[in-house]
């Protein structure tokens, strides 16, 4: 334990001392970690944040929802639901395979572009719905793993009782499946919140094109620091607070049992 | 629809099963009267489990047919959800659900598929944890009974069903020795109270004490069957001896 503290603390004084000695370090102190720019350019970074905050949330909501649609819809048994299982494939293997940012591009620039009447021309809308359509994909494949990691033996259990296939999906499969992939739902979210700095390619102002405006008119890269502990300072909690659910949820179910 | 004798519980005629190309079952033919408990023996693979399976609709029949109480269940059209909340079955590894209380896995079937209230599902649950000395157990979940405890609500989550018929699949053949008797003690009493039950089992002891009659699977058919003690001390069939004599052997019977 001691030993294991002695070498982190000389290995990173080491690196530091390298790094603050290397020839360039003033002017990249000056241009990344510039403390006056870093107070100055914060506030504004902090209120274009709230921008990716609002489009995590609300992106998240409706992955979660379209997620298990699509995955339920492609656990779906039996030759008669093969068309609806063939096209949840084709949904899934379309846009993970498609790159975020042109589908933020195709939507954002190509849906308004078609000046349909009701069809909104919000470059915030379609950021949205582009979030939600790639990373629905990835949710729905998450969804799909718990599900079948469910030893067939509880269905046979459900259904035996006289359950419906629906009603044995939603109390005996469904909860379960869920609480098994909570570690890897948080992960897709911690590349969703990432990924909502693409969207500033079509014109929404959030954290990063803040950032970018900022940096321009400075010819300063803090702004970039301080954005990026925005996202450090966010996804942090997230992680802890996953942590804290899986284990609280061991606990209720074998206090008493060796963990 | 009208010609059975009074009192039939359950009827196998002909039943045929495969998977892929192996046949399972090759044609059994069984009934079963109201209130009689039938024990099934026989080497594993014998197809005990599956005709157990078929009779609860798990597994779909290839040929014959399944009746309860003189109505078909195979037949096409037929609503299996109705028909499974009449016939309770119980297995070898009790699958409770395990993100469940125990009360909640009674009564999640009464409330969800019988539409009974759920103050009425609870009290009739913590009757039956009650009648089978689980009472104090009732707000915990599975993993932290013991495999004995956990059978036991396995087989109380069946009987909220109100079944009329009860299959009972090797419900001991999972459990650490000295947890056998407090479940067979279980089953005992439902024998006692009129249950109709088929039970497929290894405890010898147990089929010789409580079946009305005793039912030997070899290769897919009911090649022998009798009251117990004419299965156990006078078999016919070579088979059913060898079977037998191997099971004596073990110091099973």
């Amino acid at each position: 334990m001691l030993i294991a503290l002695i070498s982190t603390v000389v290995f990173f004084a080491v690196i530091w001392w390298i790094v603050v000695h290397s020839s360039g370090w003033p002017e990249v102190k000056q241009a990344f970690f510039n403390g006056k720019q870093f107070r100055e350019s914060l506030p504004g970074i902090a209120k274009a944040f709230l921008v990716n905050v609002r489009l995590f949330l609300i992106a998240e909501v409706f992955i979660l929802i379209l997620a298990l649609f699509i995955a339920v819809l492609r656990s779906l048994p039996g030759p008669v639901f093969f068309p609806i299982r063939a096209l949840a494939i084709v949904y899934t293997d379309l846009f993970r395979g498609i790159p975020t940012i042109l589908v933020i591009y195709t939507l954002g620039f190509g849906a308004p572009a078609l000046q349909l009447q009701g069809v909104p021309t919000s470059p915030f809308f379609w950021a949205v719905v582009s979030l939600v359509l790639v990373y629905s994909a990835y949710v729905a494949e998450v969804y799909r793993a718990g599900i079948e990691s469910v030893h067939p033996s509880q269905v046979a259990a459900a259904r035996s009782l006289g359950l419906s296939r629906w009603q044995s999906m939603r109390f005996v499969i469904l909860p379960q499946a869920i609480r098994r992939v909570i570690p890897p739902l948080l992960n897709d979210f911690i590349g969703l919140q990432k990924d909502t700095a693409l969207v500033a390619s079509i014109g929404v102002v959030e954290a990063f094109r803040q950032a970018q405006i900022d940096s321009a008119a400075t010819f300063n890269f803090t702004p970039f620091l301080a954005t990026a502990l925005l996202f450090v300072a966010f996804t942090i909690p997230l992680a802890r607070f996953t942590d804290w659910l899986i284990l609280r949820d061991r606990r209720r179910r074998q206090t008493g049992a060796a963990l | 629809m009208t010609d059975r004798p009074m009192g039939e519980a359950l009827r196998l005629e002909n039943v045929h099963k495969s998977f892929g190309k192996i046949e399972v079952l090759k044609g059994i033919d069984l009934a079963v009267r109201q209130h009689e408990v039938v024990c099934l023996i026989g080497a594993s693979g014998s197809g005990k489990s599956t005709m157990l399976r078929c009779i609860n609709l798990l597994e779909p029949i290839d040929q014959g047919r399944v009746m309860i109480e003189g109505q078909e269940i195979t037949a096409s059209g037929v609503d299996v959800n109705r028909v499974r909340r009449r016939i309770g079955i119980v297995f070898q590894a009790f699958n409770l659900f395990p993100h469940m209380t125990v009360i909640r896995n009674i009564t999640l079937a009464p409330t969800q598929a019988q539409k009974v209230s759920s103050a009425e599902a609870e009290r009739r649950g913590v009757e039956l944890l009650s009648r089978f000395g689980l009472a104090d157990k009732a707000s915990d979940y599975p993993d932290r009974l013991s495999g004995g405890q956990q059978q036991r609500v396995a087989i109380i989550r069946a009987l909220a069903m109100k079944p009329d018929l009860m299959l009972l699949d090797e419900v001991t053949s999972a459990l650490d020795p000295e947890l056998v008797a407090e479940v067979l003690n279980v089953i005992r009493e439902l024998a006692g109270s009129g249950m109709t039950m088929v039970i497929a089992t290894h405890e010898m002891g147990f089929a010789r004490d409580l079946a009305d009659r005793v039912c030997f699977l070899d290769d897919g058919v009911i090649l022998e069957e009798g009251r117990p003690e004419q299965i156990f001390s006078a078999p016919r069939e070579q088979r059913t001896q060898q079977f037998l004599a191997r099971i004596v052997a073990a110091g099973r019977l």
